[in-house]
């Protein structure tokens, strides 16, 4: 997808970097000895073309069908038919917002999260390797066990840990009745949000504190002479310094989530409005049987993160031009 | 004591230097504080988690919830298959299987294409690498249906191999990234020396770059297990009763026999406790893993 979008992009930040790799003096313009250092390359490549690039090919040109697994002898070219259907659709246009909120919350919330936690773990204290194995725990959960532990750990209402723990608070206060929600069914996209959240905060923070311990620190103890405050340096050094890893943390953060599964089909199923699109194309083609459809949502959402992942490519590529200068 | 060592004007100076240090110690321990706290809470679910894992079913199931009941590990003995449930044995092999080989089959895969895009350099090498980086922007999504339309027509369905196989794809970019950074680390200038001195192609690679890039191959495997491990959609997708792995297996703990939550947290320990361990094993390697190489 993204491959011949994002090459001709990136080609210019690549080629003086590709000029100034080093590299050995050819004996010759022998065809084999180019072959020789390609040979090493090509299995890898024909292997992920062959299973990631294939299937999606297949995906385009089944969208233009109309094509039901139930009834397959009436399957037939609609042109763009299905496409129609993604947008006009009310409960797929409705996961298409769902997708664009939970991505956007999940990652603006976990980056200013994580941001915090990082500057918290960037200074020195007694404990701080236990600490920071403690923070990056949530991250580390298998995802599915992770939903579930909020679902029914967490989140359920009669002996949930969060109704649990506020029962006792209030107990203390001797208030025999305190409010207990049930929060799937009350806030279900927030109750999604909050768990995953919960999973994404300890990579942002790890990425950021990548980055704060590659501040220069002769420009900190400069700036701290000159008699700057701890606000004005973070502001002025800090987070100028940060832009690169906190877009980097932002997007991969993104195309990460976007492509979320596991917590929805675990929290709710999809239920009460937080089916997002990976969620919704599973169950148009894995209980609905609509392949025609869903291959023309995957087209979309493959649209979609076209569009981030073209930003993505152009802050990782900076980073990495930096990178092949420095070789 | 400064009197004895310094000018007059001096003293001031000094316990204004010395008030600014006790003042910045005070701070800093009571954000060293701050952080303990803040770590402890946000892993409290977690370890909330591990807490029931360990409570009798009656006990987990309280409110307000019991911190100090007694603790069992009836919890695992039912998850192991005592209390006539499935076993979990064969989707825990299952993901061992997938996670294993597929790594192993990344390595062998990416070992070669990272020599390629560092040390022997291709023409055009910043092209490939991200034209390796767009695939894993592809939603998985985006494949699923044709996966799923070729598993059923050529009979790979339930096939744990199938699995393997499509794992291998998933993780083989990031293992490209990562190890182009892992091996473009080794000094080129070694590698002429041993080859001025005589050594060929197979004894270069043992004996100068593999020690160098061997931490970084360990890092890029336990990052590629993790992934095959965690991974629900294809599994669930493909996957039924023979190949079902650990994470699907886990969503059908809740739905088959109601809900057991001792067992359920008994389980979701089990099903993490590699992924734990090997994510505390590459702490540092997993950021830069994820974030492609970028971050250092």
């Amino acid at each position: 997808m993204s491959t011949s979008v994002s090459t001709p992009e990136v080609s210019p930040a690549g080629a003086p970097a590709d000029a100034a790799a080093p590299r050995k003096a050819r004996k010759g313009p022998g065809r084999a000895r180019v072959w020789a250092t390609r040979a090493p390359l090509l299995p890898a490549l024909i292997f992920l073309i062959a299973v990631t690039q294939l299937p999606f090919v297949a995906t385009v040109v089944i969208s233009f069908f109309d094509w039901n697994s139930l009834s397959p002898d009436s399957r037939s070219f609609n042109a763009f038919a299905n496409y129609g259907e993604v947008f006009s659709d009310p409960s797929l246009r409705d996961s298409v917002f769902t997708t664009v909120w939970l991505t956007a919350g999940v990652v603006i919330v976990s980056v200013v999260l994580g941001l915090l936690l990082a500057l918290l773990l960037d200074r020195a204290f007694i404990g701080r390797g236990f600490v920071r194995t403690l923070l990056i725990t949530p991250f580390l959960l298998v995802p599915v066990s992770a939903a579930l532990m909020w679902k029914h750990l967490l989140y359920n209402p009669e002996y949930g840990l969060l109704n649990g723990g506020w029962a006792w608070f209030t107990g203390l206060f001797g208030v025999d009745t305190p409010a207990q929600p049930d929060w799937i069914s009350d806030m279900p996209l927030a109750a999604v949000a909050a768990a995953l959240i919960w999973q994404w905060t300890p990579f942002m923070m790890l990425i950021l504190l990548a980055g704060l311990q590659s501040r220069s620190a002769e420009q900190m103890e400069a700036a701290r002479l000159d008699g700057a405050n701890a606000w004005q340096m973070f502001c002025y050094l800090t987070l100028p310094h940060l832009r690169r890893y906190l877009e980097l943390g932002v997007l991969l953060g993104s195309i990460y989530i976007v492509q979320n599964f596991d917590a929805v089909f675990t929290i709710t199923a999809g239920g009460l409005g937080t089916a997002n699109l990976p969620y919704t194309i599973y169950q148009t083609f894995y209980q609905a049987h609509e392949y025609g459809l869903a291959s023309a949502a995957g087209v979309v959402v493959v649209i979609g993160t076209i569009v981030v992942a073209t930003f993505a490519l152009r802050v990782v590529s900076s980073l990495f031009s930096e990178e092949a200068n420095r070789a | 004591m400064t009197a004895l060592t310094a000018p007059q004007a001096a003293p001031t100076v000094r316990a204004e230097h010395a008030r600014t240090v006790r003042r910045g110690r005070r701070r800093s321990t009571v954000l060293g504080l701050v952080a303990w706290i803040v770590g402890i809470a946000f892993c409290a679910p977690a370890l909330w988690m591990l807490l029931t894992s360990f409570h009798s079913e009656a006990d987990a199931a309280t409110n307000p919830p019991s911190l100090g009941a007694p603790l069992t590990l009836d919890g695992y003995r039912v998850f192991f298959g005592a209390g006539g449930g499935a076993s979990p044995w064969p989707p825990l092999i299952n993901s061992v299987t997938a996670s294993v080989f597929s790594t192993l089959f990344v390595l062998v895969l990416a070992l070669p294409a990272a020599y390629a895009l560092s040390i022997r350099r291709v023409e055009k090498w910043t092209d490939v690498m991200f034209f390796f980086l767009s695939t894993k922007m592809l939603p998985v999504v985006a494949g699923l249906l044709p996966v799923y339309l070729f598993a059923k027509n050529t009979g790979m369905l339930d096939n744990i191999w199938f699995l393997v196989i499509l794992y291998t794809s998933m993780n083989l970019p990031i293992a490209v990234w990562m190890m182009q950074s892992f091996l473009a680390d080794v000094p080129v200038s070694i590698i002429e020396a041993a080859q001025v001195d005589g050594a060929r192609l197979p004894t270069v690679l043992a004996r100068v770059v593999a020690p160098v890039a061997a931490p970084g191959i360990a890092a890029t495997s336990l990052i590629c297990f993790i992934f095959s491990w965690n991974e629900l959609l294809f599994a669930r997708v493909l996957t039924g009763v023979t190949a079902q792995t650990a994470p699907v297996f886990l969503t059908s703990v809740v739905t088959s026999q109601g809900l057991f939550l001792a067992q359920l947290c008994a389980a979701s320990v089990v099903v993490s406790l590699p992924v734990l361990a090997a994510g505390f094993a590459a702490q540092d390697k997993l950021v830069q893993g994820l974030s492609l190489g970028a971050v250092k």
